[in-house]
C-alpha cells in the first residue's frame, strides 16, 4: 500500500514535469480560438517576447488593461508580439469581444 | 420574451396589419409610436411604395474587408444593398449607418466603403462607429473620415423632419469582461441635449452595440444603457436602432422600440449557439435572405414611425 502510494506520487511528479519540457518551446505563445485566449494565465520570464495568434474567422485584438501594449485588429492567422521587460501580472482583453480576457505573469 | 414581460403594451398598443402579402406590419394604435417588423422582398417594390416616403434607411455592419467563407464578396452584397435603396420609389432623405463599416479599420477598407457609398442616390449619411472600425492603433481612421459631425467625439445629434436624431458611441470605453459602455461624459451630454425638449418630439437613437442586453455572455449589450433609457422614458416616441449582432432582434418597452438591423455582410448565430459571435456560414442560396437593411417610414407624422426590414434576397 505504502509503496504503491509512493509510486503514484512519483508518477504524478513526472506527469507534471513532462509537459513543462514540452511547454518550453511554446511557452511564449497564446492563441485566440473559439473566442477564448489560451493558455491563460501564461507565465514567462522577464525579457520574454509573447506572441498572440488569432485562429478564429473573426478578428481579435490584444489590449493591455493598463495601456502598456495594444495590437491592431488581427485577422485570421495574424499575430502580435510584445516583449515583457519587467516582472509583474499583466491583464489583457480583446477590445472587439471584451468578454475575452487573459493574463501574462512575468517572473 | 418582451411579449411575456409587457403583455399590456403589446395587447393595447400594437395593432397588426397584414401588408401586401410580403410581411406583417405592426402599427401603433391610438397614438404615440409605431413599430415593427416587415420583410419586404426586394422584388416587391410596388408594395413597398404603398408605405409612403421612407424617412431614412438604416444600413449596418457592412464589414468591408471581410473575405472569409461566410461571404467572400462583402463589397458585392453592399452594392446589392445600395441597389435596393436606390430602387425605392421614394428615396429616403437620410441614410444611417450603425457601424462596423469596415472589418479591420484599415484605410483601404474605409476607402472602398466610402467609394461604394457614393453610389447611393441619397447623399446624406450619418454614421456611428462599430468596434471593428476602431481597432487601428491610433483610432483615427474612422474619425478622420466620419468624425466631423461629432467633433471627433463619436456622439452628436441633429433634427430632420421634426424628428430628433441622436448618434451615440458605445464601442470605445469597453470594460474587460464586460459590455459596451456609453460613459458618464456622453450620458451627461445626452441629458443636456434632451433638456427642454418637448416630450412629444419623436426621438431616434442609434448606436452600434445594442442599447439593451440581448446576451451578456457574448457582450451583446451596453452596461450603462439603463441610465440612457431613464432619460428617454418621458418621450412619447423613441426608436432605438442598433447593429452589431447581424440579425433582427426587437422589443417594445413602454414608448421605446428597440430594433437591431441585419448586416449587409454575413449573418451571425442566434445568441448562445456555438462558440461565439463569429461569422455564420450558410449555403450561398440562403445568404441573401439573412442580409438586409431597415427602412423607417413616417406613418402618422410626426408622431409615428414604422420600421421595415428588407432582405437582400
Amino acid at each position: 500500500m505504502l509503496l504503491t502510494a509512493v509510486g503514484l506520487v512519483i508518477l504524478g511528479a513526472m506527469e507534471v514535469y513532462v509537459p513543462s519540457i514540452a511547454d518550453t518551446a511554446d511557452s511564449t505563445k497564446i492563441v485566440a480560438k473559439d473566442f477564448m485566449f489560451n493558455p491563460t494565465p501564461l507565465t514567462v520570464k522577464a525579457g520574454s517576447t509573447v506572441t498572440w495568434t488569432n485562429l478564429d474567422d473573426e478578428p481579435h485584438t490584444v489590449v493591455s488593461d493598463t495601456g502598456l501594449f495594444k495590437s491592431g485588429g488581427m485577422d485570421t492567422n495574424d499575430s502580435y508580439s510584445f516583449k515583457f521587460e519587467r516582472p509583474g501580472t499583466y491583464h489583457f482583453t480583446c477590445s472587439i469581444h471584451p468578454r475575452m480576457v487573459g493574463t501574462v505573469v512575468v517572473q | 420574451m418582451s411579449d411575456d414581460k409587457y403583455p399590456l403594451s403589446r395587447r393595447n398598443a400594437l395593432k397588426c396589419m397584414a401588408y401586401g402579402g410580403a410581411g406583417t406590419l405592426f402599427a401603433l394604435s391610438g397614438g404615440v409610436f409605431t413599430p415593427i417588423d416587415l420583410a419586404i422582398a426586394a422584388s416587391d417594390r410596388q408594395g413597398a411604395a404603398k408605405f409612403g416616403k421612407p424617412l431614412f434607411v438604416q444600413i449596418s455592419d457592412t464589414h468591408i474587408g471581410f473575405n472569409k467563407e461566410a461571404n467572400p464578396d462583402v463589397a458585392g452584397t453592399l452594392s446589392q444593398t445600395i441597389n435596393i435603396v436606390n430602387g425605392m420609389v421614394d428615396q429616403p432623405a437620410l441614410i444611417i449607418h450603425t457601424g462596423d463599416i469596415t472589418h479591420l479599420s484599415k484605410p483601404a477598407e474605409f476607402d472602398l466603403a466610402q467609394q461604394l457609398f457614393t453610389h447611393l442616390r441619397t447623399t446624406e449619411m450619418h454614421t456611428v462607429p462599430g468596434e471593428h472600425d476602431t481597432t487601428d492603433a491610433t483610432v483615427t481612421e474612422y474619425f478622420s473620415r466620419f468624425g466631423k459631425a461629432s467633433d471627433n467625439k463619436g456622439y452628436y445629434s441633429f433634427d430632420h423632419a421634426g424628428v430628433h436624431f441622436i448618434g451615440l458611441i458605445n464601442v470605445l470605453q469597453f470594460k474587460p469582461g464586460g459590455l459596451g459602455t456609453l460613459g458618464e461624459e456622453q450620458l451627461a451630454w445626452v441629458a443636456a441635449d434632451l433638456k427642454g425638449r418637448s416630450s412629444s418630439t419623436p426621438i431616434v437613437v442609434f448606436a452600434h452595440m445594442p442599447l439593451w442586453t440581448i446576451y451578456e455572455p457574448w457582450g451583446w449589450g451596453t452596461g450603462d444603457a439603463d441610465q440612457l433609457m431613464n432619460q428617454l422614458r418621458r418621450f412619447g416616441s423613441v426608436t432605438v436602432l442598433n447593429g452589431h449582432i447581424h440579425q433582427i432582434v426587437q422589443k417594445v418597452e413602454g414608448n421605446i422600440t428597440f430594433h437591431t438591423a441585419r448586416s449587409t455582410s454575413y449573418p451571425q448565430p442566434l445568441a448562445g449557439v456555438g462558440s461565439g459571435p463569429g461569422p455564420l456560414k450558410v449555403p450561398g442560396d440562403q445568404l441573401g435572405a439573412m442580409l438586409g437593411i431597415t427602412s423607417v417610414n413616417v406613418v402618422k407624422h410626426p408622431s409615428a414611425l414604422a420600421l421595415n426590414d428588407t432582405a437582400l434576397a
